[in-house]
């Protein structure tokens, strides 16, 4: 792996003294409770990656260019220091991303010297399947959930690592760390393996495999305050600046190329926007923001009133959608 | 520019204060009906994390789903799956996350009823704390102490007694006393000190997250309060530094480095660290991060150590203090909750994981299971789904080990099916069973296959069981006499000849019956190794421990012979006159008697004694033996 001496020297190693708050003796003190919750969040997360790479013989990252992916970029550079990672990065490109997530992509994978693999559905490509010209649900299900399994199956990979947080949606909430697939890729939200401390089994037979979600103990506040603390790269969509938006059923979308067809009347407007989430552009809701920077992006989060996921046109109804997509093998 | 540098100092105002925030893992216990979804989403809609659209969503929910007519209903924010909606129940471990300014709280929301009982095992074995629902119309009940006893089990210390729904008893304090002290003593009988008990209302939002003037003869914390500020005291942690090994980092070759996460003890370069099992000692050169390297390392903390000395390390050993080293043992006592639908059965072997070591593993003997609901020890050949059994336990292969009470992560382990590759039960180590760090296995040049060569023979015991009087004895010995003449070398182990000598100090009990077998089979094991064949006539009753006797010899080197002797045949010989004894009475625990003989299901050998001659028989199993039957 490349180390820019630049990129990850934050200077001074991240205090891992504990502190106790109430300055009490801390003898008898449990210690683990007293460090601070993010180098506590750290290692569990670096110890769960370093079982993957132990125990799975084919494992890879998906790699989604978002804030989430790239705190596990950099969670995967720690865990294997000074090694390069052993696990490759797999994006599955849905051909409608922000072109600004390509672009910053491919110069990351450059930068930290990780293997990747871009897989596109060409079955969808053949078809013209879009979001403008199908609709989310059928490109979503096409271009991703199909196109996900199509690489897993390409490939073999025997375990998937994924950034998805228990605090990001009720159903998520039950899902394992170690999330076992059947040979279809299905998830059984009652037949979950027991997950006690952390021993995670990664015992599985031929066609079957493991998502795995080191940062399920993460909520969004954590990941910022992480991204912030460690200087991590992320694309600068989630940072405020002039874009051309149309507002369509309450939503902002970016006209982010000319394959956006307007409607008569619908004039794309300069705003001041920046994003929450990151995905294909036609369904990823921009806010409006001053926020140009991460410390105001943060500050503007605790104030925040609408939760991560409503920018994701996907997640709305029907109420339990998120688990039904699941139990059919999207991420 | 300005109002960027202000935000950027709010913001690491902020994360400095992030950074002293501590993290807190608590489990709820109770079941629906305590309220346990409603004081949950109390607690996330009072820490005023929850978003408009979240809150919008609910207030929808809670018109088509709700239980509280229209009103907000709290349960609905952390019942996830449909399933569980629509039977109102919560089956799954569900975590949820919510902060303070002072503290992290990871919360592990389980289901309560005995059937889930495995699911509160699971939130339990990270937790540091429990909170214990209980209605304060109802008082304790059994749940409450199947709760504590699962909580106690995982090795929670503080419990958190929540006394919900005090706005039904007038909020009175002669109602909420008695639960207090009747749950202090039952907390403490399972081991649990630290007990808070705190009267609350979790619909009415009554001492969760701030007081209630209700409540005004309560001058203790509100539950939110005493999460906040609850010390965690432990145990003195008497073990030093422990890391076991997860992952061999080897870059190239100048760096060799073994990754793993500190679960006990500190570490600075220049200290002496054992590995085991191994044994073989070094010292740390290095504590590596993508940080930096540190000049010290603590418990939690996910490091890469260099040694001074090129070494055979790999994932799975345990690196510890050279002063303080763990224990190597290859057998211990250990408690086990089953999680597989199909039962345990002792001497199937099963994948045993224990920190980052997988090995094989067998329960050798429940010695009994525990009632979850009464504690009570009882009598069991196997454990079901939920069941919780101390037990025996042998690996193939000796392991650094704690016991949980001292470390959890070097005292806990999951066993895992071989055939479903399912994770079918959760364990606590609690000692090893006998000093395996005091035998050496030498490794000798003359080995099993050369002694057997020498003697122009495959080694092999035969076993042979069967009720007193089934003619076992007989047969076994015309079977040797036979293979002597043929120039094979036996040896015949019999029940009465054994008993006189080794196994003279056990008697009869079930207990005593299964040291027999064992003893008897680890000789025949030996016997077998030097190349004998050997003849085993013990009546055997049990099939665990025919099947434990089994699995300690290779594929084919050992068969069972099942004399099948009518009862009443054997009876009406009773050459030793022991039947006449028992049923008089003067024997107890006598085997066809007043103690069941299990044949065999799968016997190598099956004698009919009724139907053939003694001689008939032996000549039938030296046949088998020799390949000819």
């Amino acid at each position: 792996m490349h180390k820019s001496a630049g990129h990850y020297a934050n200077g001074v190693a991240p205090t891992r003294i504990p502190t106790d708050i109430n300055g009490s003796d801390m003898t008898n003190i449990d210690t683990l409770a007293h460090a601070s919750h993010l180098n506590q969040l750290e290692s569990e997360s670096i110890h769960i990656l370093r079982e993957v790479a132990a125990e799975f013989r084919n494992p890879v990252m998906m790699y989604s260019v978002g804030k989430d992916s790239s705190v596990l970029l950099h969670l995967l550079h720690k865990a294997f220091y000074p090694a390069p990672p052993p696990i490759p990065l797999l994006h599955v490109d849905t051909t409608w991303k922000f072109r600004e997530m390509i672009a910053f992509r491919d110069r990351r994978a450059r930068e930290t010297g990780c293997r990747l693999i871009v897989h596109i559905n060409q079955d969808g490509v053949a078809q013209g399947i879009g979001p403008f010209s199908h609709g989310a649900t059928v490109h979503t299900d096409v271009m991703k959930t199909q196109a996900l399994k199509q690489a897993l199956d390409k490939y073999q990979f025997d375990a998937a690592i994924g950034g998805a947080r228990r605090d990001e949606e009720k159903s998520r909430a039950k899902e394992r760390v170690f999330s076992f697939r059947n040979a279809q890729h299905r998830w059984d939200p009652k037949s979950q393996r027991p997950e006690l401390w952390n021993l995670y089994n990664a015992r599985i037979a031929k066609g079957e495999s493991v998502r795995v979600f080191p940062l399920s103990n993460w909520t969004e506040l954590d990941i910022w305050l992480y991204i912030y603390r460690e200087k991590i790269e992320v694309p600068s969509l989630y940072l405020a600046a002039e874009r051309p938006v149309v507002e369509r059923d309450g939503a902002l979308i970016m006209v982010d190329d000319e394959r956006m067809p307007l409607q008569p009347g619908e004039i794309p407007q300069l705003r001041k926007v920046r994003f929450r989430t990151l995905g294909c552009y036609p369904l990823t809701g921009a806010i409006e923001s001053e926020a140009d920077t991460l410390p105001a992006v943060i500050q503007e989060m605790l104030v925040a009133r609408t939760s991560e996921r409503q920018g994701r046109v996907i997640d709305h109804d029907p109420a339990a959608s998120m688990e039904k997509k699941k139990q059919e093998g999207y991420f | 520019m300005g109002m960027e540098h202000e935000a950027a100092s709010a913001i690491d105002a902020y994360l400095q204060q992030h950074e002293t925030k501590s993290l807190l893992r608590f489990i709820t216990c109770g079941s629906v009906d305590d309220g346990k979804s409603t004081l949950l989403g109390r607690l996330l809609y009072d820490s005023k994390l929850l978003f408009d659209d979240q809150l919008a969503a609910l207030e929808g929910d809670s018109l088509r789903h709700g239980t509280q007519n229209g009103e907000l209903d709290f349960a609905l924010l952390v019942d996830g799956l449909s399933a569980e909606r629509e039977q109102g129940i919560t089956i799954d471990v569900a975590y949820r996350f919510f902060s303070t300014d002072r503290r992290k709280f990871i919360v592990a929301d389980c289901p309560g009823h005995e059937q889930y009982t495995r699911n509160m095992a699971t939130g339990a074995s990270t937790a540091d704390l429990a909170v214990m629902l209980v209605d304060a119309r109802k008082g304790l009940l059994t749940q409450t102490r199947r709760h504590t006893y699962i909580c106690a089990l995982l090795g929670i210390r503080h419990v958190l007694l929540a006394v919900n729904k005090m706005d039904l008893v007038d909020y009175a304090e002669d109602v909420f006393r008695p639960i207090e002290v009747a749950y202090r003593e039952l907390a403490a009988s399972m081991g649990i000190e630290q007990v808070t008990a705190v009267p609350l209302s979790a619909l009415r939002g009554e001492n969760v997250s701030s007081r209630s003037r209700n409540l005004g003869w309560y001058d203790g914390p509100s539950l939110l309060e005493h999460l906040e500020t609850v010390q965690l005291v432990r145990a003195a942690d008497a073990i030093g530094f422990r890391l076991p090994v997860q992952w061999v980092c080897r870059p190239d070759q100048n760096f060799r480095g073994y990754a793993g996460q500190v679960v006990a003890g500190s570490i600075a370069p220049g200290d002496e660290v054992v590995v085991l099992p191994s044994g073989v000692r070094s010292k740390v050169a290095r504590i590596v991060t993508a940080d930096g390297d540190l000049p010290h390392a603590g418990r939690g903390d996910t490091v890469t150590l260099t040694l001074a000395d090129e070494r055979d390390i790999s994932r799975g050993d345990v690196i510890a203090a050279a002063v303080r080293p763990p224990q190597v043992a290859d057998q211990f006592a250990a408690h086990l909750l089953w999680m597989g639908e199909s039962p345990l059965l002792p001497g199937r072997s099963y994948w045993l994981k224990i920190g980052t070591r997988t090995v094989s593993a067998q329960v050798t003997e429940i010695k009994h299971k525990v009632d979850v609901n009464t504690q009570e020890s009882l009598a069991a050949k196997r454990l079901e789904l939920n069941e919780v059994g101390y037990c025996n336990i042998s690996l193939d292969h000796a392991i650094a080990f704690e016991s949980y009470e001292h470390c959890h992560a070097l005292g806990a382990f999951i066993l895992i099916d071989r055939q479903s590759n399912g994770t079918v039960a959760a364990g606590t180590l609690n000692f090893a069973l006998r000093r395996a760090d005091n035998i050496h296995w030498q490794h000798l040049d003359v080995d099993r296959t050369a002694r057997a060569r020498i003697k122009g023979q495959a080694p092999a015991c035969l076993w042979f069981t069967g009720l007193s009087g089934s003619g076992k004895s007989t047969v076994a010995n015309l079977v040797e006499k036979r293979l002597h003449a043929l120039g094979y070398h036996t040896y015949m182990l019999d029940g009465d000849n054994v008993r006189h000598g080794l196994n003279r100090d056990l008697g009869f009990t079930a207990e005593d019956r299964v040291e027999n077998i064992r003893r008897v089979a680890e000789v025949a094991k030996l016997m077998v190794d030097a190349g004998l064949i050997v003849l085993v006539s013990f009546i055997s009753p049990f099939r665990s421990e025919r099947r434990m006797a089994r699995d300690l010899f290779a594929e084919g080197e050992f068969s069972e012979v099942f004399m099948d002797t009518p009862l009443a045949i054997c009876e009406q010989r009773d050459a030793k006159g022991l039947y006449a004894k028992a049923r008089a009475g003067e024997i107890r625990n006598f085997t066809g008697i007043d103690s069941p003989y299990e044949p065999p299901e799968h016997a190598e050998v099956h004698l009919h004694a009724a139907e053939r001659s003694a001689e008939a028989m032996a000549q039938q199993v030296v046949d088998v033996l020799l390949g000819q039957g």
